[in-house]
């Protein structure tokens, strides 16, 4: 599983607000592997299930959100080391893994998806005869 | 509503930021006094702090949180978060990437100095974590009568 990495989009004409919107947060993510398929971990604070868009298209996995905190009216920032509300990765899968039965699950702002592998991939012990 | 907490065009405060960074590429850190509980950049969980005449929020983006494991506690306006987050893993399983944080956080905000030590709420929704401290009524701005 490869991260897909978006090429520089020319700066747009107009700067400043219009580019801040389109930042997105580059989550961290864990991924492992065993013998039945891959786990994607991803940290996503702030999202609920209604702002999660996860999309599988032919062999990329698309994961992005949008984090919303309830704010009292009037607030005025003091500090802040989150300066988006937008999540987004992707990656490519490659052939042996089944995306049509990935299984999804949000708790807590984790994102934890589970792509099982195709029957036919499934590592088999191969006995070793002796004569 | 969230972006007031997020973007502060022209702020004063991020105009301070970009200064000590730059005084930090140009002089090299080490050399220039840090504030004595200023972090590195990264540092985990990522806080945002928002006010407002009355309160003053205090947001941890801390995913997955085991709330059992937060200890939050204030003393004046010195508000203190530890916390600790497992990591999750399979017997057996090969690791590709391991990005995420697991292990103990302890991270120290100073507040402003009008906060009510004894008036303050946390809750944990969505994996982030909001504390919420009022303000001394004295701080609120008053509207004076003229007779």
């Amino acid at each position: 599983m490869n991260e897909r990495k978006d090429v520089e989009k020319p700066a747009s004409a107009t700067p400043g607000k219009e580019r801040s919107e389109e930042r997105a947060i580059r989550m961290p993510v864990d991924i492992f592997e065993d013998e039945t398929g891959i786990t994607v971990l991803a940290d996503m604070p702030g999202v609920s299930r209604e702002r999660l868009d996860v999309q599988i298209d032919k062999d990329t996995l698309s994961i992005s959100g949008k984090a919303e905190v309830p704010v009292p009216e009037g607030m005025e920032p003091l500090y802040a080391d989150i300066r988006t509300t937008n999540y987004q990765r992707s990656f490519s899968l490659s052939s042996e893994l089944d995306g049509s039965r990935t299984d999804a699950t949000l708790k807590d702002g984790v994102l934890a998806l589970r792509i099982p592998k195709r029957e036919e991939h499934k590592a088999r012990k191969i006995e070793v005869r002796t004569e | 509503m969230f972006r007031s907490l997020t973007s502060y065009d022209g702020a004063l405060f991020d105009e301070f930021r970009r200064m000590e960074r730059e005084m930090e590429n140009l002089f090299g850190a080490g050399t220039w006094p840090n504030s004595i509980r200023s972090v590195a950049k990264g540092t985990y969980p990522p806080i945002n702090i928002g006010s407002t005449p009355e309160q003053v929020d205090v947001y941890l983006f801390a995913a997955g949180l085991n709330t059992a494991s937060l200890d939050i506690s204030i003393q004046k306006n010195l508000l203190t978060i530890d916390g600790e987050r497992r990591p999750i893993t399979e017997a057996g399983a090969r690791f590709y990437r391991k990005e995420r944080f697991d292990d103990a956080f302890h991270r120290v905000v100073t507040l402003p100095e009008d906060v009510d030590p004894d008036q303050v709420e946390a809750s944990y929704r969505d994996g982030v974590l909001r504390i919420t401290v009022q303000r001394r009524e004295a701080a609120k701005a008053r509207q004076i009568e003229i007779k």
